[in-house]
């Protein structure tokens, strides 16, 4: 049985790429081993944990769950992108702070599904943070400090 | 003139909170994972698992799978057996009468639980090792499958290795004082039977080995996500018979192991056979799947106890019996008994009775091999003592806060010892309880609780007050048990040509911080500034050999080595000087880098003259004085076979008593992790530690059915905590150094997991009270248990 390819042609962190790979490739596998955007890792690869999540065309998904070859044409973004870009420095630098991570294993898809949250630009308890951040998974902080550093993130960017 | 303790001085960067270096390029993306890191020509292995909890192999069929695309090697557990030295026995000579079954890294004639590797084959990609996985055929016969402890240990059984004669891996019993007598005296006697569910640790990033061997050389280097390099060189180099010396372990990030990760797999090791034989790098990941049914797993408990307590509060005498069913094999080569072992001797160890016994029976399973998991022990051992504890409070009229001053230990009664023999000292239950109730406005909490009541709604107060091993000895189980785990730890601390500090440790840094706590002490120690200063960890190339990150040790053993070589690489740079600068070194000190005269800020030789000096002018040093500039030290409890710690936890809930599910509105902890080094750093384990043990307590479950198939193997079935259903989390510390040490850390890792357990079924329990005779006896508290309780199901 010989592997079926597909050539596969995006835009990931800015940058237009073009990859023949094989068809069963996950958008997460594929920028990390094609691409070696390590940043984004693999926890679960059912879709779980949170800890692969990347943006496809603004929207944050699970990118052990989307297929290579299903980003066709896309705008993806990862968390080397977004790190790059400047978009979340703040939300990094409390992380920092606050110690908002431990193992730092699910912290790229925690920054990615905190930085859709911050986006919305609108006042939210702690209660909302921690409902909209329940689908990433985080093992060692018990979250507390990961709500303190989103939350005094979006107080500061709602003083503006 | 004279020694200020660094960490007396003003500023001190002990006692001090700073951000983690390695957090700087974790939210960057840049943390580097053992995954992120492939070698040239690298190859991955898959595994051919067990598909029944106990089975005969009759026959392997490899041929259409080594025809496969990509493949280069499929290996059975039987060959795998033949490159190695011998099977792993998962005892200590500590744990009398202990039996196990020696045991090979896969499954040779026999498989004995459902996910034990039987095939290994080795491809160009993971996908190609996993699709020829599927064309090996293998041939199986059924045997009798022995899944539930109760019946495990009764007489007509089926055995699981016939070899040891029937399932019982090891029976312990101990105690003091007259505890029939206590008993019959006692004006209440109280009896429960509680129930601890299986878990497992699901740390997120899963387990994972990257073997190279480089047959010219014959040097073997494994990165690994490990907590315990130096552990894992050693049983890989007895293992496969590679020369240990030979052999280097590189921990790059951890992404998350409590515990998981100071153990030894069969997989992994057939990972790096695989290596040796093909003379290429071979990489294993376990997939979140086949971690569920290969990572160890941990608790399982039926624990039986009884207390007698006098009318006006006072515990007289406790008794436990433990039935622990663990997996299929005792894991070596820290076994399967530590957690048994545990809970005899730290329940209800706050307390000043003078009557107990303990029994423990563990019994083999045809399930994962059970064993150390953070806070072996302590929740269920602390989980039943206070629930007892509570219950006393009810029977006796007092409240739960009350009936616990009344019984801890006083915190001028050290040393003492506790009814299973422990000796503790430097404890301060008292002080944490008064601080506690402080904390959580206790008494207004309970006016609101009442108020609510009113209104049909039922919240519960929980308190669990607990003793915590840290920091084992080597006279306690690992040296003295024979097991080549070091209970000992070195750090190096060495002075570089430009004025630098590199500290090079045998703990490691899981994300803890112990890499920063480290440069903190070596910077207060020696007296720079902590940017100079740069922790090497993970690598036993690079560093003195120790024991790792585990048992809650890192600071309190691998903070005491780096203290210690600090201040020798201190005394060193103070006596060069001393001689560059014709003044008694005795005169001198060192602050912000600089070497300066005792008492004065301004600097007469900066750190990084002697530094350029003791490498490279060494002609202006008399011939007698040649700078050593690199200093180690190694340290170990010499007295205590533990340092333990205390503390207490609160915990408000509210539970909805129609549909039973329990909403945890608030959580407080006061603990005595004795010095502190970085405030905000502990806080964080205690918290960290609280919901991983509010996992187990209320969520976390690895189900069985009779046939020994784990149920729930997926992150999907298998709950764990996520951000909405916690807490915040308030922290409070006492601070009594612990006498052990010059430097005073105790160990902090896991004693939030230790007690919170507990602390949730008390508060649950409170929260039903009135309105049922029943209790909530069993973990996790699932919404079934809640109503069964309260007997409406």
């Amino acid at each position: 049985m010989s592997e079926e390819m597909v050539t596969v042609n995006m835009t990931v962190n800015g940058e237009n790429v073009t990859k023949t790979i094989p068809v069963r490739t996950h958008l997460v596998d594929f920028v990390r081993t094609e691409l070696g955007f390590t940043g984004s890792h693999l926890g679960c690869e059912h879709g779980v944990c949170g800890a692969c999540s990347v943006r496809v065309d603004g929207d944050v998904v699970r990118g052990c769950l989307m297929l290579a070859a299903q980003a066709e044409g896309s705008e993806v973004v990862t968390i080397e992108g977004i790190s790059d870009s400047g978009e979340i420095s703040d939300l990094q630098d409390k992380f920092v702070e606050r110690n908002a991570l431990q193992c730092g294993f699910c912290t790229p898809g925690m920054l990615m599904t905190a930085a859709e949250l911050l986006a919305q630009k609108t006042e939210m308890s702690r209660e909302d943070i921690r409902e909209f951040m329940s689908g990433n998974y985080c093992r060692c902080t018990g979250y507390h400090a990961i709500v303190d550093a989103i939350e005094s993130v979006n107080n500061s960017r709602l003083k503006g | 003139m004279g020694f200020i303790h660094p960490y007396e001085r003003p500023n001190s960067y002990i006692g001090r909170t700073l951000p983690r270096s390695r957090a700087m390029r974790a939210v960057a993306g840049r943390g580097r994972y053992t995954d992120d890191i492939t070698l040239p020509r690298t190859l991955h292995a898959a595994f051919v698992r067990s598909p029944y909890a106990h089975a005969k192999i009759l026959n392997i069929e490899t041929a259409a799978a080594k025809a496969a695309d990509g493949v280069k090697l499929v290996m059975t557990g039987a060959e795998l057996a033949e490159m190695c030295t011998g099977p792993w026995v998962g005892t200590l000579t500590v744990f009398d009468k202990m039996k196990a079954e020696p045991q090979y890294p896969m499954a040779v004639d026999r498989a004995c639980w459902h996910g034990e590797a039987v095939v290994m084959v080795v491809a160009e990609t993971r996908a190609q090792a996993e699709d020829a996985g599927e064309l090996v055929t293998i041939d199986y016969e059924e045997l009798p499958v022995v899944i539930r402890k109760e019946k495990a240990i009764l007489p007509d059984s089926p055995v699981i290795h016939p070899n040891l004669g029937d399932n019982i891996a090891w029976e312990k019993t101990l105690g003091t004082g007259d505890v029939d007598k206590a008993f019959a005296e006692a004006d209440h006697v109280l009896e429960e039977t509680f129930e601890f569910g299986r878990h497992t640790a699901v740390s997120l990033e899963p387990r994972i080995v990257l073997a190279d061997y480089d047959p010219g050389t014959e040097h073997l280097t494994i990165h690994t996500s490990s907590q315990c390099p130096h552990m894992i060189e050693t049983v890989f180099a007895r293992t496969l018979g590679v020369p240990e010396h030979k052999v280097r372990i590189i921990a790059p990030d951890v992404g998350g192991s409590f515990g998981l990760k100071i153990h030894t797999f069969g997989d992994e090791v057939a990972a790096t056979a695989a290596a040796i034989k093909l003379a290429r790098p071979v990489k294993f990941v376990a997939d979140r799947l086949e971690s569920f049914v290969s990572d160890i797993h941990a608790r399982e408990n039926r624990v039986h106890a009884k207390i007698g307590v006098m009318n006006d509060g006072t515990l007289v005498a406790a008794e436990i019996d433990d039935l622990s069913g663990v997996g299929a094999y005792s894991q070596f080569p820290r076994t399967s008994v530590f957690e048994a072992n545990q809970i005899l001797h730290i329940t209800f160890g706050p307390y000043k009775h003078k009557n107990y016994r303990a029994k423990a029976t563990v019994a083999y399973l045809n399930a994962v091999p059970t064993s150390q998991y953070r806070a072996v022990g302590h929740p269920i051992g602390i989980t039943v003592a206070e629930h007892m504890m509570d219950w006393a409070a009810d029977v006796t009229g007092l409240d739960p806060f009350d009936i616990r001053r009344k019984n801890v230990m006083e915190d001028d009664s050290y040393p003492q010892i506790i009814g299973s023999g422990l000796p503790m000292k430097d404890l301060s239950h008292q002080a944490c309880l008064e601080k506690l109730f402080g904390l959580m406005n206790y008494e207004e909490l309970r006016a609101e609780q009442a108020e609510f009541r009113k209104k049909g709604i039922y919240r519960g107060i929980g308190l669990a007050s607990f003793i915590k091993g840290t920091a084992p000895s080597p006279v306690g189980f690992y040296g003295a048990g024979g097991a080549r785990i070091a209970a000992q730890d070195a750090t190096t601390v060495k002075l570089e040509p430009a004025g630098g500090v590199i500290v090079a440790l045998g703990v490691t840094d899981q994300g803890q911080g112990v890499d920063t706590v480290m440069e903190q002490i070596a910077a207060a120690a020696i007296g720079c500034s902590m940017d100079m200063v740069r922790a090497i960890s993970g690598d036993t190339d690079a560093t003195p050999y120790g024991g790792g990150t585990y048992a809650s040790r890192a600071t309190a053993i691998g903070g005491e080595a780096t203290y210690q070589a600090a201040l020798d690489l201190r005394r060193e740079i103070l006596h060069m000087a001393g001689i560059l600068l014709q003044t008694d070194a005795e005169e001198l000190d060192i602050v912000d880098g600089n070497v300066v005269d005792f008492g004065s800020t301004e600097a007469r030789i900066p750190l990084s003259e002697i530094g350029r000096i003791g490498h490279f002018q060494l002609g202006e040093l008399p011939n007698d004085y040649q700078p050593i500039l690199s200093h180690t030290r190694r340290y170990r409890l010499q007295d205590s076979p533990y340092i333990y710690t205390n503390g207490i936890h609160g915990a408000y809930v509210e539970v909805d008593v129609d549909t039973g599910w329990i909403k945890h509105l608030k959580h407080w902890v006061v603990e005595d992790c004795g010095r502190i080094i970085n405030p905000q750093l502990a806080d964080e384990q205690i918290r960290g530690g609280c919901v991983q043990g509010l996992g187990g307590a209320l969520y976390e479950h690895c189900i069985y059915d009779d046939a020994g198939q784990l149920q729930n193997g997926t992150m999907a079935d298998y709950v764990t905590p996520m951000a909405y259903e916690m807490p915040d989390i308030e922290v409070g510390h006492v601070e009594t150094p612990t006498s052990e040490s010059e430097l005073g850390a105790k160990g902090a890792g896991e004693s939030g997991t230790g007690a919170a357990p507990g602390v949730m079924m008390n508060a649950v329990n409170d929260a039903i009270k009135g309105l049922t005779s029943g209790r909530v006896t069993e973990q996790p508290i699932a919404p079934e248990v809640v109503l069964k309780a309260l007997g409406k199901i």
